[in-house]
């Protein structure tokens, strides 16, 4: 697996320099996050780790362009977050993010297919271009023969290449999964990390991915370790990895 | 994201949720479909009315003791036979001028009985009030001016005194004095719930016998120029001023009569549609409710929408055209149910009903305004929804 195979090698997908957030609770601040610097490039394949209250979650959000910094310079796609207003960061997490959640976060009574097809309803495609494209997606997960069924009528591991194919199709320039795993019993979630790492190594997504589990962070190319809020350790730990 | 496409979701999710859906549609569908009936039943009573109005004769000037005017009370009445004669000259044409002197009377005939309206006029009622006869002939000027006991019946009165026989050339006794029938009415049917053939015509001098009184209770003249009726009509009022000092007296056309008719009318089917206007409002109230439980329900599923790149416009108008599709669906089967209500109503009982565009137009527009009014808050709530936070929602 080299991410040679990446479009656009080197070129930074995130730049993040000395971004902070902070939340207003009841008039009181609370830092979550205290001036992280890092730069996901393309292809990258990353996990981020840490303990609970480290700031994993914050800094997913604000890289995936859910939330904006409340200090510092955020840059994703090549845009500043901080200018944008929030059609146009929508707009941005349109083009250039997938998101993949723990909880898969499907719509009930919605097909697979037409939860694929979501994101692109957001960019003005047409719906039969959208079933296609959809259709497509689910093909390259593994789903090619379960287009119409619906959540429900899904395991957790379909449900969740569901989702992660609902997170490609926009063709994103970066992969945001947090604890995708999660949910599943560990042969469903090893055959989920494998998807993960295949369409990484295939499309040249970057792969930026939050776990509690060390035997998946273990399998990323680069691990940035985060407690209280700052970046504690980012090291390249597989073949190719972006050390810092 | 496509107007197309927010409508089919907006479905789906009513689709969803069916049995809530109807519910909430109930509120706007009872609220539409009375203010449809309603202002029917307004309207079509005014229509009624006008053509009654019309219907007396064209040209009529109509001379009243007092003010004919929205809440005022009936006056007794000074005028007096002279007085008719006085008008008459004023007129120039006694065959011009009608009068009537009416009681409540109860008409015998064998061993069968009828309450109704015994009106004492003059022979020139049928010119001046366009009234035909069926059978027989009208009052003579000789019946009036010798007080003859002769009667001319309404159509329902000839039915229910002399059912089985012809009434014309029969005796009736009214109020314990004896008449001969000299003709019947052709019907004028009902109107407002009321039977304008339920009534008796005999001479006002017959009449003021019977009633022990020299009064007149209204005068009515056919005015013979139809541009200078209003000045005909003040000459008149002048006449009686002069005659009575102290008493006011009003002439009245038909087109003022219309007037203050239409007032009160319209004043009535206003406070009818204002009353169904409230249970509309009610209904969208009921929308807006929903609404917001939605929005909370479907807190995550925005959350993830907005992930993927909806824009807080694109969620904003799917829950507005939600709620809009929602009244608006709601609208149209109340204003189906309206206007079947109102077309059975018109058939089964005496109201009258007639359904206006307008009022249509009116309903469905004020419905789905009720939508777009009901939904704005939700669905401003939904679009500025921290993705972050929608997210994380049970």
């Amino acid at each position: 697996m080299s991410r040679t195979l990446g479009p656009v090698l080197g070129v930074a997908a995130i730049e993040a320099v000395d971004v902070s957030r902070t939340y207003q609770l009841d008039g009181v601040s609370v830092p979550a996050l205290r001036g992280v610097t890092l730069t996901v490039e393309a292809g990258d394949y990353v996990a981020l780790i840490g303990p609970s209250g480290s700031g994993k979650s914050t800094l997913m959000h604000l890289l995936g362009g859910l939330d904006r910094p409340t200090g510092g310079r955020l840059v994703i796609g090549g845009r500043e977050v901080s200018g944008l207003s929030a059609p146009e960061l929508a707009r941005l997490r349109n083009e250039t993010i997938g998101f993949v959640f723990q909880a898969f976060h499907l719509l009930p009574r919605t097909t697979a297919v037409d939860n694929v097809a979501l994101p692109l309803v957001y960019r003005g495609v047409g719906a039969r271009q959208r079933r296609e494209r959809a259709a497509a997606m689910l093909g390259r997960v593994g789903l090619g023969h379960r287009l119409d069924h619906r959540p429900n009528q899904l395991s957790g591991g379909e449900q969740q290449r569901v989702a992660i194919a609902r997170a490609l199709v926009t063709d994103p320039t970066v992969l945001l999964a947090d604890e995708p795993t999660g949910n599943l019993d560990s042969t469903t979630g090893a055959a989920v990390l494998e998807l993960l790492e295949r369409l990484n190594a295939e499309s040249g997504v970057a792969l930026v991915m939050v776990t509690h589990d060390g035997e998946v962070a273990a399998r990323a190319r680069r691990r940035i370790t985060m407690r209280d809020g700052v970046v504690v350790a980012d090291t390249a730990t597989g073949p190719g990895g972006v050390g810092s | 994201m496509r107007l197309a496409e927010a409508w089919r979701v907006a479905a789906d999710a009513l689709r969803a949720n069916r049995m809530r859906s109807l519910l909430t549609m109930l509120g706007v569908i009872i609220g539409v479909a009375s203010v449809v009936l309603l202002v029917a039943i307004g309207t079509g009573t005014k229509q009624t009315v006008e053509q009654q109005v019309e219907g007396l004769g064209s040209n009529l000037l109509l001379v009243v003791p007092g003010r004919l005017d929205v809440g005022s009370a009936p006056a007794v009445s000074p005028l007096t036979l002279q007085d008719v004669e006085a008008v008459g000259r004023v007129v120039g044409d006694p065959a011009r001028v009608a009068v009537t002197v009416a009681s409540g009377a109860t008409v015998r005939a064998g061993n069968r009985q009828d309450f109704t309206t015994v009106q004492g006029v003059l022979e020139t009622t049928p010119t001046v009030f366009a009234r035909e006869l069926a059978r027989g002939r009208y009052l003579t000027r000789s019946d009036v001016d010798t007080g003859r006991r002769v009667a001319v019946l309404g159509d329902s009165v000839a039915r229910v005194l002399f059912p089985d026989r012809e009434a014309v050339g029969q005796q009736i006794n009214v109020a314990g004095v004896r008449f001969r029938v000299i003709g019947v009415f052709t019907p004028l049917g009902q109107s407002l719930g009321v039977d304008r053939d339920d009534e008796v015509h005999i001479p006002v001098t017959a009449a003021q016998r019977l009633y022990g009184t020299q009064r007149v209770d209204a005068i009515a003249v056919k005015a013979p120029d139809r541009d200078r009726i209003d000045d005909l009509g003040q000459r008149i009022v002048a006449e009686l001023n002069g005659r009575h000092p102290g008493t006011e007296f009003s002439a009245v056309t038909q087109e003022q009569i219309l007037g203050v008719l239409g007032d009160i009318l319209g004043i009535l089917t206003g406070v009818l549609a204002a009353i169904a206007g409230i249970s509309l409002l009610v209904g969208g109230v009921g929308v807006s409710n929903i609404m917001l439980v939605s929005v909370r329900e479907r807190t995550r599923e925005i959350g993830l929408r907005k992930a993927v790149g909806a824009r807080p416009r694109d969620i904003g108008v799917q829950f507005l055209l939600e709620a809009v599709l929602l009244t608006s669906i709601g609208g149209l089967t109340g204003m189906a149910l309206g206007v079947g209500g109102a077309l059975l109503v018109a058939a089964v009982s005496p109201i009258p009903a007639a359904v206006t565009w307008w009022s249509l137009a009116l309903a469905f527009g004020v419905s789905a305004a009720v939508g777009i009014v009901f939904g704005v808050v939700p669905a401003q709530r939904a679009g500025r929804l921290d993705p972050v936070v929608a997210l994380r929602a049970e």
